[in-house]
Parts: structure tokens; C-alpha cells; sequence
């Protein structure tokens, strides 16, 4: 806040001592133009707005004066191609793979919802309804494009390459917890994968989606041969209501950040429906006014979903980087989380009309069985494998061992702080003077892992 | 009485006449007329027994104190996430919506920046709303309102404009819910000027000090807690009316005793007061039990005048060690008691880590009855 009464001078200077940016920054100072109308132009360049031409007209643009964005879509409700231009560019295996992806997220999402009703879990987050956008995204992205998922994006985990064992490990917290077990389930990270890990508080992933894009974007800059990369980043309707939201669109677009926003408008936010949630047509025409390139899609068809993130994801690239938005259009079928009852604000009827009548498996489906490559047997197949694999990990991390004792010391600072080092040794020593006291045998090595140095 | 207790007295005597003497609407003069004061002596007596005691959950409580003030004074509202349709996301404002509209029960976006902002402003201009934050967890999203806006714009406009705001929600560590979810801020706000902080414990404590907050002119923050909100306390027939209110900065004693003074606040009182019975049944020793109620103004004159009585201190928080409220009463310990105390005065705190997720973790993280006991009995060296 101070910094709002330094003199402009000196920021100026502070950016001119700062050697490798200059060039970034030089470039994005617009030079102020002469304020005086030119002869036969209808326009002064006011700095705020380069080329508003005047009117006599007193008049106020109103909403309703433009209609609602389009929504994208390739194949209809009924799996039949509407985009005439259409072909897949991917082989029916690969196909089948991304439907067996979601197909895999919609069946651990009912096992471990029932699962945290059993009480053997504290938590869990469905994503019943919106398994196409996550899976659909991550099937046309670069593996190494870096990923910030909210909350609801199992999906997208689950195509970059996540396996059974480590969505088990995360939700039952074991020694294979990557996390090391210290986060509620359903927040899954994954360096190998460039997800970073799910953080709780809402829309903040947005503003530091736009702070990796930037430095994607200082890292391309730097080495002009590396490869390519955009920031993606995942985020609910109701997010798009905190300001972190508006901040982070805004520092994407005016920093030129390469990065891709992908919208999930399932049309409730915990109870929240989206009329109490904003009055504008809808998260779309937002990034407009923030100056960034925006398309809404039917986020319940695979193929519109890929189709817009790959071409997103080469705009975002283009000239440096720019930032762009997708709204996928989708319906929340489950409930929020385990801690909520969606019927208490909803009608049962209204939910299974959505699940029945325009579900993202069910639509691929259908477009599979239409060509040729996908029969009721085979659907059988696939659910019944994907189901025990999905069981036989789920009973193996759940019997697996807890994380090393020693961990709870670990990460609340880059090196073990003295006290801390203090604290483990007296802990050791706990252990071994009352072995009969402890019951150590559940942690990964036991008493082991406070001996290691 | 001695010098060094004159800022905490004059802190005392000034609250109670600010919520005497504040104005009141027309429509609620009546219910202010006689109002009820738990002060000074009457401090000490323990619940109302007999006819009229009724069980109140603490949320029921807390729901009643709002549908009373809303019914008395048109200015109070409420607003937050699901506080209306959905009845709260613990349903503390359960039946608000039907019984006074949507006027005056509010759902907001998802946007604690946005809605605390607007409750401000309303504050501001007049009305009197009440912030609900489905936890204090997202409240620091919204905390710039809070601490540069509520808290202080009635100084800096030269006294022209009042904020009557209250904020309210749960406090502190649940069940599960991992490091991001598991923070007291009760030092947070308390150490900002300009702000009333109190910590309700049991169903009168949440009944009265949240009819006080909301009539109170200052902005307050209301620091509840989620694992209380299911117990029930008995409530007496006083405080069932609804002219019941909390004097700030009171606290109250819930358990006399001559041996130990145990200070604490929220859920804690009632691990002390557990704690304190079995001190009784294994050393026989006699702990009295302080219920702060209210964390800023803080009750200093209760807490010396026991020290006096039982020379030991003793103070149960599970807020952070560091920099905390029970920081703050030990530094005030020393500062005004000193000579009273035959051994230092000490702690019992959350300890200090990012909250475990991991439950064995989480239960060690914080105090626990045993612990409470425990520690005790070490200091008085039973």
C-alpha cells in the first residue's frame, strides 16, 4: 500500500537498475500519444481508451443488448457429429482410453463417496457430470505444461497419468502419499506430473496460475530454445465471484502471461445456483472485458473440450504469450462434497433429468457405439475391470503403512530447525526408553526414520 | 485498589457504560429498557437451577440471539454464503429466511472480499449487519475489511461515521480438515484497535455476547467454535427472555477454587473445567476456573483478583503459542501480578505446526483435558 506514494520516478528507476527485464518491460509501456484530435479523425487517444470515437448520442449499453455467448459443441446429446468439419484426431484406442478415464473417475467418486459414509475417510469430492472437461482438457495439452487444479479435476489427474495407487495414497494418507499425508483427500499434487498440489482456500490457484505463466513465459524468453509452455489453471463458477478471480485475469492479460483459464460453470456453487452467483452472461463475457481472447463450450462433449483447449493452448503461445479463457457449460450431477446434501436446495428429479439426458460419458458413449468401436459388452467389461482395480487399491493403501514419523517434523521450513532437531531427538529417545508405551509399528520404519540423520 | 490496575479497570468501567448508554432505535428502546447484566459479584454464582433451566444447544443459542435481534431492530441483517436458502452451512441460521425475508437474510457469491466490503459499507450508512464467514478460515480473504475498514474508519473520519458490525462465525481447529482449515485467529483480531473481540463458550455465553455484539455501535468479532455448536448447556430462565446480554469484557468464573487459576476461552473452558474436576478427585486440589468470554476488552481485574486468591496461573488456549492471547495475559501477569504469584505462570497452547491432517497428529496439536490436569498438577508440584 505504500508504495502507492513513492514518486513515479523512482519505480521507474527501480525497474531500469533490473538488467534482464528491461526489455519486457519497455515494451509494454505505451507511449503516450498527443491528446490533440487530428484533422479528419473522430477520436482522441484518451490513454484509457485508444480508439473510442465520439457520438452525439447520449446512450448506456445495457446487457441485454447483446445476446448470450455461443456454446461450442462437436457432437450433440444424442453422440451425432453437428460440426460437419469435424474428424477425430485421435485413434479409436486412444478414444477409448480417454472414455475409460472418465469411466474410472466416475466409478471411484461413487466407491469412495460411499467410502467417507463408512466413515474410513474424513472427506471426499465428487466430479459426477463434469469428467469431460477434466479429461478432455488434459488429453490435448503438453505433459508439461503447468497445472492448477481446484478441486473437482480427478479427471484431469487421472489422463496426465496419475495411477490408482496414488489417488489411494493420497485419500487414505499412506507412507505412498506424496503429500506425505498432510492434506484433507482429493488434494492431489504431482511434481512429476507439473500439477501442483490442490490448496483449500478458493480461487487463490488463479492469480499464481498467472505468476507461473509469467515465469513460463521469462523462462522462454531467457532460453529462446526451450520448449514452449502455457500455465492451465481450473476453477469453479463460484470462484470466479472472489476477487483473486479479477485479479488474476487482469495481471494475465496486462502482463501478456501464456496461460489457459478453464472455467467449469456447473451451475451451483456448493447451494449457491449461479442466479445468485452473478447477473452477466455468465464467466465468457468477463474475460472479454479484461481484453482476453474467451469461448464458452458444452463441457458435457469431449470433443468441443479439445477441440477449444487445443487451439487455446497454441493462442496462449502466440507472440509471447497472451492469456486466454474457456468456459465449459456443464452440470454439477453430485453433491458439492461429503459434507453436503444437494437436495436440500435442489429437486431430485431436476438432477437425474441431467444425468439422463446430457451426461458426459454417456454422450461418448454413444458417439462410440455409433462408429463402430464401443458395445454394451464391452461397456460391461470396462466397469466391471475398472471397479476391482479400483477396489484392490483402495484395500491395499488402506492397510498400507502411515508416512514415517519422522515427517511430521519435516517441510515446515526448507532444513530442520534447530528446535525441531531438538524435538525429534527427544522424541527418539521417548520412544526407545518406553518401547512398551508406543505403538510405532503402523509408521513407515517404525522408529527407524528418527535415527536417520 | 492499586495503581496497576487502573487501565484494566477504566477499560471495564467505559465498556459497560458505552452499551448502557448507546442509542437506541424506537424499536428497541423497550428491549433495552431493563436490561441484564451478570456483573461484578453475581459473576461468580453458577447456573440458575429449578424451574424455567431449559437445554440449549449452542446453536440454538446462536439462533435465537439473531432472531431476536432481528425481530427487535429492522437496521440488523445477515448475510454470508448460504446463510439463507441453505439455513447456514451449520445451521446456525436455521428458519431466519422464512421467518424474516430476504431482505433481511441474505445469500451472497462466493466472495468474502465482496460481501464483507458490502456488510461495511451498510454498517457504515447506518444498518447494523451481521458478517457471517462459514469459518474464520476465509474470513482472511475479507481481513483487510475488516482491520483497515471496520475497525478503524470511525477514527479516521473524526468520529462522524459508526461501524455497528458484527462478525461472526467458527473459530479455530475442527475435525479433519487439515492446516488451511485449523487456525484460531482470536490474536489476530485481537490485537487490532478499534475492534471487540469475544469467544463464546456455552449456549448463555453465545446468547448473550452475540445480542451484545449486534447491539453494540463498534465493530465486534464473534469467534465461535464448530465442535461447540452441537452441545447443550442448561439456559436460565433469565436468559432465555430476550433482553439477556453479556456485558464485554467481563469474564465470568465458572468454578471457584483456591489453589489454581486456569484462564481460557471458547471450547477450552470446558476442557479446564474437566481438568479442574480431576485435580479435585486425584490431588485434592482446588482449581478455579475463568471463562474470558470476552478477548478484547480483556478482563485483566479478574484475573488478578484470583491470582491474589490462588497464587498460581494457569492459562488453556489452542491459538498458536507464539504471540497469542495467552502471551498476553502472561505478559499482563507479570506485569500487574507479579508479586502475587508464588511460581511463573504458564501455558497450554496449540502447538506449534501447520495442523496435522493425520487424527493422532491433530488430537496431540492441541490441549486436552489430560494435559490440562497434567500440567497443573506439575506446577503445583502434586
Amino acid at each position: 500500500m505504500s508504495s502507492r506514494v513513492i514518486p513515479r520516478a523512482s519505480i521507474r528507476r527501480l525497474a531500469a537498475s533490473t538488467k534482464p527485464c528491461v526489455s519486457v518491460i519497455s515494451k509494454s509501456i505505451r507511449s503516450a500519444g498527443s491528446l490533440s484530435q487530428r484533422p479528419n479523425s473522430n477520436f482522441v487517444s484518451f490513454p484509457g481508451a485508444l480508439k473510442s470515437s465520439f457520438t452525439s448520442s447520449l446512450k448506456f449499453e445495457t446487457p441485454d443488448s447483446y445476446t448470450a455467448l455461443q456454446t461450442y459443441r462437436v457432437v450433440d446429446q444424442d453422440g451425432q457429429i453437428v460440426d460437419p468439419s469435424f474428424s477425430p484426431d485421435i485413434s479409436d484406442e486412444t478414444v477409448i482410453k480417454l472414455y475409460k478415464d472418465m469411466l474410472f473417475i466416475s466409478i471411484m467418486d461413487l466407491i469412495m463417496f460411499d467410502a467417507q459414509r463408512q466413515g474410513r475417510l474424513s472427506f471426499y469430492m465428487v466430479s459426477a457430470g463434469e469428467e469431460a472437461v477434466s479429461v478432455g482438457s488434459s488429453s490435448v495439452l503438453d505433459k508439461e505444461d503447468v497445472v492448477f487444479c481446484q478441486y473437482r479435476e480427478q479427471g484431469f489427474f487421472k489422463e496426465r497419468g496419475f495411477t490408482t495407487e496414488q489417488f489411494m495414497s493420497q485419500l487414505f494418507a499412506n507412507k505412498k502419499d506424496s503429500g506425505r499425508g498432510r492434506n484433507m483427500p482429493v488434494h492431489y499434487g504431482s511434481k512429476e506430473l507439473n500439477i501442483h498440489t490442490v490448496s483449500s482456500p478458493l480461487a487463490t490457484q488463479l492469480p499464481q496460475a498467472s505468476g507461473a505463466a509469467y515465469a513460463l513465459k521469462l523462462q522462454k524468453l531467457q532460453d529462446p530454445s526451450s520448449k514452449p509452455r502455457v500455465a492451465v489453471v481450473f476453477f469453479g463458477e463460484g470462484a470466479a465471484s472472489e476477487g483473486d478471480f479479477h485479479a488474476a485475469l487482469n495481471i494475465a492479460a496486462t502482463r501478456s502471461c501464456p496461460i489457459v483459464f478453464i472455467c467449469r460453470n456447473n451451475g451451483f456453487a456448493i447451494s449457491t445456483p449461479t442466479l445468485d452467483q452473478y447477473r452477466g452472461d455468465g464467466i465468457a463475457s468477463r474475460g472479454i472485458g479484461y481484453g482476453i481472447d474467451t469461448i464458452r463450450v458444452d463441457g458435457n462433449d469431449i470433443w468441443a473440450v479439445r477441440e477449444a483447449t487445443k487451439k487455446a493452448r497454441a493462442m496462449a503461445l502466440e507472440g509471447g504469450g497472451k492469456p486466454v479463457l474457456i468456459e465449459a457449460m456443464t452440470y454439477r450431477v453430485s453433491h458439492h462434497s461429503t459434507s453436503d446434501d444437494s437436495f436440500a436446495y435442489r429437486a431430485r428429479v431436476e438432477v437425474e433429468d441431467w444425468k439422463r439426458r446430457d451426461n458426459p460419458l454417456t454422450r461418448l458413449r454413444k458417439w462410440m457405439e455409433a462408429k463402430g468401436c464401443w458395445d454394451e459388452t464391452k461397456e460391461k467389461d470396462a466397469r466391471t475391470d475398472l471397479r476391482k482395480e479400483i477396489l484392490k487399491a483402495f484395500g491395499e493403501a488402506e492397510r498400507e503403512k502411515k508416512p514415517p514419523i519422522a515427517t511430521m517434523f519435516e517441510d515446515i521450513y526448507e532444513e530442520l530447525t534447530e528446535d525441531l532437531k531438538e524435538q525429534k531427538e527427544q522424541l527418539r529417545t521417548m520412544l526407545e526408553k518406553y518401547p512398551e508405551e508406543y505403538e510405532v509399528g503402523s509408521f513407515d520404519g517404525g522408529i527407524d526414520s528418527l535415527k536417520a540423520k | 485498589m492499586s495503581r496497576f490496575l487502573r487501565p484494566a479497570a477504566r477499560l471495564a468501567v467505559s465498556t459497560r457504560a458505552a452499551a448502557i448508554t448507546k442509542k437506541a432505535s424506537p424499536s428497541f428502546t423497550q428491549a433495552i429498557a431493563r436490561p441484564v447484566y451478570f456483573g461484578g459479584s453475581s459473576q461468580n454464582r453458577s447456573y440458575a437451577e429449578g424451574a424455567g433451566v431449559k437445554e440449549y444447544t449452542v446453536r440454538d443459542a446462536l439462533n435465537e440471539a439473531l432472531a431476536e435481534e432481528l425481530e427487535s431492530n429492522p437496521k440488523v441483517f445477515i448475510l454470508g454464503e448460504e446463510v439463507a436458502q441453505y439455513n447456514g452451512a451449520y445451521k446456525v441460521t436455521k428458519g431466519l429466511l422464512d421467518r424474516f425475508g430476504e431482505k433481511r437474510v441474505i445469500d451472497t457469491p462466493i466472495t468474502e472480499m465482496g460481501f464483507t466490503g458490502l456488510a461495511v459499507g451498510a454498517a457504515l450508512s447506518g444498518l447494523h449487519p451481521v458478517c457471517e464467514f462459514m469459518t474464520f478460515n476465509f474470513a482472511m480473504q475479507a481481513i483487510d475489511h475488516v482491520v483497515n475498514s471496520a475497525a478503524k474508519t470511525l477514527y479516521m473520519s473524526g468520529g462522524i461515521q459508526p461501524c455497528n458490525i458484527t462478525f461472526r462465525g467458527p473459530n479455530g481447529f475442527a475435525a479433519g480438515v487439515a492446516a488451511q482449515h485449523s487456525q484460531d485467529y482470536s490474536a489476530w483480531y485481537g490485537s487490532i484497535p478499534g475492534l471487540k473481540v469475544v469467544s463464546p463458550w456455552s449456549a448463555e455465553d453465545a446468547k448473550g455476547l452475540l445480542k451484545a455484539a449486534i447491539r453494540d455501535p463498534n465493530p465486534v468479532v464473534v469467534l465461535e467454535n464448530e465442535l461447540m455448536y452441537g452441545q447443550s448447556f442448561p439456559m436460565s430462565e433469565a436468559a432465555q427472555k430476550d433482553d439477556f446480554v453479556l456485558p464485554f469484557g467481563k469474564a465470568k468464573i465458572e468454578r471457584a477454587g483456591k489453589d489454581i487459576t486456569i484462564v481460557s476461552m471458547s471450547r477450552c473452558v470446558g476442557q479446564a473445567l474437566t481438568a479442574a474436576e480431576t485435580l479435585q478427585k486425584s490431588y485434592g486440589v482446588d482449581a478455579e476456573v475463568i471463562n474470558l468470554r470476552s478477548i478484547k476488552p480483556l478482563d485483566l481485574d479478574s484475573i488478578v483478583q484470583s491470582i491474589k486468591k490462588t497464587h498460581r496461573l494457569l492459562v488453556v488456549e489452542s491459538g498458536y503459542p507464539a504471540f497469542g492471547v495467552s502471551a498476553e495475559i502472561l505478559a499482563l501477569a507479570m506485569e500487574y501480578a507479579f508479586d502475587y504469584l508464588d511460581g511463573p505462570a504458564q501455558r497450554v497452547t496449540g502447538a506449534e505446526v501447520p495442523t496435522p491432517y493425520a487424527q493422532g497428529l491433530e488430537e496431540m496439536s492441541f490441549p486436552t483435558e489430560q494435559l490440562i490436569a497434567d500440567f497443573a498438577a506439575k506446577m503445583l508440584r502434586v
